[in-house]
């Protein structure tokens, strides 16, 4: 029988270094279907979750996974999910359950390229808009991207810390190139691990409103069969947690749901930055992706072109602020992205025309080569695009 | 005319979230008498009620989770199922009851009914079958009769009914039984029977939707009932196969199914668990 934290050196996939992340965060409810690229993920999980006390279940589709894992969390237990992009599209309905009703859960999304079936053993970026909207209402989400087996574990760790933190579902978007890397990935003690769990009621179970704040400004959260006789409901409701159908209280509510994440981005977004101190252009990239724009900075600036790259580790909250100022004083924003524009849209809004933005992308099948994005840069210091 | 005599508690105020009240059904529907009956069996049947839990999808039957002053949980249509599967099988302690309608079990979620009986989560799922979509206004449902009017069928259902103890007990269920709303005492002693069974249990209630089923099929909530009392036939040794519903020939009632196999989760632990992990658990009680 193996820990539930692996301490030790491997080489493994990003798909099994996703699985022991969660074990390490304490996830102790997988509810999976088979999908590639993700199919190791719940491999993997449902190997390891019996031997540490978990359980892991098979479940008739990504409806139903999704639905599962949100069923644990309100019982009380730490639950993840993963997928890939046609699974993805069903779990949107129930990912809203999850953000309505404020159940922290963990999604990972190994990336395949689409519409539809599409390729799916070839990675892409392509679901980053379906992330931030795709279920439907307004609301925020967090969504997390690795650009490695090695980040994906400590990611995956975060993920559930964040989900806890803010009672929010959490995305683990990887793709598919990351899930079926193999590299060195180091898993540290248990006790060198940083775990958080979901704010808990305090004081009388009578007046325990469910859906109150906490000093956090999370509401603490009740589990199931601990006699708080609480209600929950993906209808627009109060802070006893009952439906009330009135404007008032959709308002209240989204405040509630929108501004736990609004008012803690500091917390919630991570950023990393590569030779910007100096930059006149900047990459911004992400996941698989901004491995290749790692080498194209070197390359470029090889060339004479003043490059830099500025990682979105936090692509969910989208990280505004930090675009902003840079949009101020550099002379161009590429982004690099396997798919035809999605955050590269933000980008430009950020960027609000104080600097041009480009992009390079590929509608998925394959990572984009460093010499496409330093070519591209190369066009853009010349003022040709 | 004599006074009604004053009433300051109704016998169910413990169970019933009073400050919900009133409840959002129809006078004469009868999901009230199916929602009574389930908590009076919940009470009756001695299970811990701290760690009972209701579950509901979406519909008209779907808003008793809003009522019951449980730990409860209103979730999205047709995935109460699997939502109480992944919260029984994360804590098996908790006794976990769905209270559904028919449209949310057995249209959009009738795939995680079956799948659930299969592997025998020891569930307990509570139907009311009113033979249509009632909240949305009186749609045909996977339960409607053959040629019965519906706001989409307005000449008439062209496709039969499932005939649900057969589903659920070709799919696996361990405790299978029919009642209507009429017939309280069964239907309560089932529900408690149902609750105390370790392992998916399924009882279905018919029930009148006057205002969307029988408006448009000239059968008042009255109607209904009288059906309930005249056309219907207990019998307990009914083969599944010989339950569909046939309002002519007669609707057969009675508990049909009961019987014991290992639960979900007593396969998957001693199956998928260490037996180091079994033995250390048995060491520490
Ligand atoms: S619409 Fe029908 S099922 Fe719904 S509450 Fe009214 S009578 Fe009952």
């Amino acid at each position: 029988m193996r820990p539930a934290v692996l301490t030790g050196e491997y080489f493994m996939t990003g798909d099994v270094a996703c699985a022991e992340g969660a074990l390490a965060a304490g996830c102790r409810f997988f509810g999976g279907y088979p999908i590639t690229p993700a199919t190791e993920v719940a491999e993997h999980i449902a190997g390891r979750l019996p031997e540490v006390g978990g359980t892991f279940i098979q479940m008739e589709d990504e409806i139903a996974a999704m639905a599962s894992i949100i069923g644990a969390s309100c019982a009380g237990v730490k639950s993840m999910t993963s997928t890939s992009g046609p699974g993805f599209s069903l779990m949107m309905e129930n990912i809203g359950l999850a953000v309505c009703t404020e159940t922290p859960c963990v999604v990972v999304n190994v990336q395949r390229a689409g519409p539809s079936t599409g390729l799916p053993t070839q990675g892409a970026q392509g679901d980053m808009m379906q992330a931030r909207w795709g279920s439907h209402g307004h609301y925020e989400i967090i969504a997390l991207a690795p650009s490695s087996p090695q980040e994906i574990f400590y990611l995956t760790v975060e993920a559930f810390n964040l989900s806890e933190t803010y009672r929010s579902p959490v995305l683990v978007m990887t793709d598919e190139m990351i899930g079926h890397l193999s590299e060195r990935v180091v898993i540290p003690e248990a006790k060198k691990i940083k775990t958080v769990s979901r704010p808990r009621p305090k004081g009388s179970k009578a007046r325990f409103k469910p859906f109150e704040p906490g000093p956090s400004g999370v509401a603490p959260m009740a589990s199931a069969g601990e006699g708080y006789h609480i209600h929950v409901t993906g209808l627009t409701h109060d802070q006893r947690g009952y439906p009330v159908m009135t404007v008032e209280t959709q308002e209240a509510m989204m405040a509630q749901i929108m501004g736990k994440i609004q008012r803690n981005l500091d917390d919630i977004i991570r950023i990393e930055e590569y030779r910007l101190e100096d930059a006149e252009f900047v990459i911004v990239s992400y996941g698989v992706s901004a491995r290749t724009s790692l080498a194209a900075v070197d390359e470029a600036r090889e060339l004479g072109i003043k490059a830099g790259l500025l990682r979105l580790i936090t692509v969910w909250p989208f990280p505004e602020a930090r675009i902003r100022s840079l949009a101020k004083r550099v002379r161009g924003l590429v982004t690099v992205e396997i798919n035809l524009g999605q955050i590269h849209l933000e980008v430009e809004r950020c960027a609000a025309g104080q600097a041009p933005s480009l992009l390079v992308g590929h509608p998925g099948g394959t990572i984009i080569p460093p010499g496409r994005v330093v070519e591209a840069l190369q066009e853009f210091s010349r003022g040709g695009v | 005319m004599n006074q009604p005599r004053k009433q300051e508690t109704h016998p169910l105020d413990g169970l019933l979230r009073v400050d919900r009240i009133p409840h959002i059904w129809c006078p004469g529907c009868g999901i009230g008498t199916a929602f009574s009956a389930s908590l009076i069996a919940m009470r009756e049947s001695g299970i811990d009620l701290e760690k009972t839990v209701m579950v509901s999808g979406i519909g008209c039957s779907g808003r008793g989770a809003g009522y019951v002053n449980l730990d409860s949980y209103h979730t999205t249509h047709g995935r109460a199922i699997p939502f109480a599967t992944g919260m029984k099988l994360a804590k098996p302690e908790l006794n976990v009851v769905v209270f559904s309608g028919d449209g949310d079990l057995f249209a959009i979620g009738g795939n995680h009914f079956i799948h659930a009986a299969r592997r025998n989560v020891d569930l307990t799922v509570v139907c009311v079958n009113n033979f249509n979509y009632g909240m949305t206004g009186g749609q045909v449902a996977a339960t409607t009769p053959i040629n019965a009017r519906t706001t989409t069928t307005p000449a008439g259902n062209p496709d039969g009914p499932f005939n649900l103890p057969l589903l659920a007990y070709a799919s696996g269920a361990t405790y299978v039984a029919r009642w209507t709303i009429l017939h309280t005492r069964e239907l309560m002693e089932s529900i408690q029977e149902a609750l105390l069974n370790r392992g998916f249990s399924f009882v279905e209630i018919l029930s009148p939707c006057p205002i969307n089923y029988g408006r448009r099929n000239k059968e008042s909530g009255i109607a209904s009932l009288k059906i309930y009392q005249d056309k219907t036939i207990i019998r307990n040794d009914a083969r599944p196969w010989e339950l569909e519903i046939d309002f002519d020939r007669g609707i057969v009632l009675g508990k049909f199914i009961e019987t014991e196999r290992p639960t979900c989760t007593d396969r998957y632990d001693s199956t998928c668990r260490p037996k180091e992990l079994l033995e250390g658990e048995k060491t520490l009680e």
